[in-house]
């Protein structure tokens, strides 16, 4: 099998309660996968476990047949699989084209060379200027980031993400907090999103992940109660019962 | 906001030749400033180049708290590792050569950054900050006690240089001593502008904002720290190895919490994350303790003290920070 990256039998408990329970799953390069789940579903910790920033009980997270269980977060980064954040973690005194160059040179192993200015290397920036251009920032490329938009933010946040050039990208709900007028940008820089990229999104807008996702996986209580086409998932009993069953339980929170 | 990061942002706009522009001023103004010191004090070099060594003291303090973000009142042991390490060098190794002294400073002050730095990289925030009072009074203790090689209280004297390239006596008035200090500082400070605007200092200034972002681009916080702070401990052990050629002697004081503890003072006074903030800081306080003890020996505390309370009311990026602030504003309104 081809899969470019695997999650075989993951467990992990918080004091006897099973967050992710014996969880699998495989991607394979060009896969659009929308995750979604009720509140409490166990997304978070499932995110966790696959970055490395949490470690499983038992089971396995392997990318491209490379078992990184034993790895940590920093090392899985390098091997391909990065992560957008849900709320954008992004530095604020610096500018979205510093961003984009750091994010390019620590893939090219020079984050840590003493010498020299990225604005002065022309592979650097042209990258940095066609990642920028393509997802609309060309404009914002110098100016701080705590003075751009929010949508604009997560536009960036996509843009960091791309230019560690991925294998697998986590996307931790790419359009949350963002103004309706600026969605239909954020839509379109998923849609352009690189083919042979394998891409897991973690995601509450139904609209977004039916326009989005070409499966989808429901995950309940932690473990996986449906994996299939979009079209089929709302036919699902089970799926139905696990979110009107969490609605119930919330109130109108959900 | 960090004054390297507007410095940057405008810069950004400007483009290269901008930058270059600014670090040659940046040289033209250390030289500068130092010819006119020169001919202002010829009778007071000694602590013209004093003020030197805390200067890089402080451009080194700079290095880890205003570019890392790592809070430390205990940074004098980087600088005090290096004095003594040149020091010890020339008494117990007959090394006398001042560049050679000079190098056994800056390779001490590395080393002690190294130690430092694993020790105090391992804790965050207010546990960290009381670490790094733990590392200085430890290293101020063991030097007290390691008096045979150290001198203890008596601190450590006979150390005496040679003639600086075989020619340049270390004179009586501390000519040679002011001179090679000055040389030192601008080449100090042209490596370190260099640093901080390489990607490893973008990468550290990132460190300093969210060390977890930088984690999930794939690189590792911590070893970039632990860079920065060998950097720092080298530049810091230039500073004590000067500070013990100039004044021949090395006392527990260079070990010492008071002046870690000032260190951090003339940075926050000069500003924070900026190389000129703390060149700023450094000169400002200590020809205001200068001028200040000398008029007022019993109060002169107080008004260091009201001086500091004033800054960081009213001016809390520090004197160049605020400045420099004014100076940006004023420059983009005009655009």
């Amino acid at each position: 099998m081809s899969a470019i990256f695997e999650v075989r039998n993951l467990k992990r408990s918080f004091g006897g309660l099973a967050v992710t329970n014996d969880v699998s799953l495989a991607m394979a390069p060009g896969d659009r996968i929308a995750l979604i789940g009720p509140n409490g579903a166990g997304k978070t910790t499932f995110v966790n476990l696959v970055t490395g920033n949490l470690t499983p009980d038992s089971g396995d997270v392997l990318i491209g047949g490379e078992s990184v269980t034993r790895i940590d977060a920093i090392g899985r980064v390098r091997r391909g699989l990065v992560r957008s954040f849900q709320v954008t973690r992004l530095f604020q005194e610096m500018t979205p084209a510093e961003h984009v160059a750091l994010a390019v040179l620590q893939r090219d192993g020079r984050a840590g060379r003493m010498f020299g200015h990225f604005l002065a290397m022309p592979e650097v920036m042209a990258e940095v200027a066609e990642l920028l251009g393509k997802l609309g920032l060309s404009e914002l490329m110098h100016r701080r980031v705590s003075k751009i938009a929010y949508g604009q933010q997560r536009l960036l946040e996509i843009a960091v993400a791309l230019a560690l050039k991925p294998k697998v990208l986590l996307l931790d709900e790419p359009a949350a907090g963002v103004p309706q007028s600026d969605t239909g940008r954020i839509e379109q820089a998923l849609a352009d999103l690189p083919a042979d990229l394998a891409v897991l999104m973690i995601e509450h807008d139904m609209d977004l992940v039916f326009r989005f996702a070409r499966r989808v996986i429901v995950l309940a209580a932690g473990t996986i109660i449906f994996d299939g086409s979009p079209s089929e998932v709302t036919k699902d009993a089970r799926v139905r019962e696990a979110y009107l069953g969490s609605y119930a339980n919330a109130g109108h929170a959900a | 906001m960090t004054m390297a990061t507007m410095n940057d942002a405008l810069a950004g706009a400007h483009g290269k030749g901008h930058k270059l522009g600014r670090d040659l001023a940046g040289l033209a103004v250390i030289l500068g400033l130092a010819v006119v010191g020169y001919l202002l004090f010829p009778n007071n070099l000694a602590l013209l180049t004093r003020m030197t060594a805390i200067a890089l003291l402080v451009l080194s303090l700079d290095l880890v708290t205003g570019y890392c973000g790592v809070a430390t009142l205990g940074h004098a042991a980087l600088f005090g590792t290096g004095a003594y390490a040149s020091g010890i060098a020339a008494v117990h190794f007959g090394i006398t050569d001042p560049l050679l002294m000079l190098a056994c400073g800056i390779l001490g002050g590395a080393v002690a950054g190294l130690v430092c730095g694993v020790v105090i990289l391992r804790a965050h925030g207010l546990p960290q900050l009381v670490l790094t009072i733990a590392l200085i009074h430890l290293f101020h203790e063991f030097a007290n006690k390691a008096s045979s090689w150290t001198g203890g209280s008596d601190g450590l004297a006979g150390i005496a240089p040679d003639p600086l390239l075989g020619h340049f006596e270390f004179d009586l008035w501390g000519r040679t001593a002011y001179v090679l200090g000055i040389i030192l500082l601008a080449v100090v400070f042209a490596l370190l502008r260099l640093v901080v605007r390489s990607p490893f200092g973008m990468l550290c200034r990132g460190v300093k904002e969210d060390p977890i972002r930088i984690r999930a681009m794939g690189a590792s916080p911590k070893l970039a720290l632990m860079k920065m702070y060998v950097i720092s401990g080298a530049v810091a052990g230039a500073g004590g190895a000067l500070n013990a050629i100039s004044t021949q002697v090395v006392g527990l004081d260079s070990l010492s919490f008071t002046l870690s503890a000032e260190s951090l003072v003339m940075l926050v006074l000069g500003g924070t994350g900026s190389l000129f903030g703390a060149l700023t800081g450094t000169i400002v306080f200590m020809f205001f303790e200068d001028i200040v003890s000398a008029a007022n020996p019993f109060h002169w505390l107080t008004m260091v003290g009201a001086l500091l309370i004033a800054v960081v009311l009213f001016a809390p990026k520090g004197l160049y920070g605020t400045l420099a602030g004014l100076a940006a504003r004023r420059r983009e309104a005009r655009r």
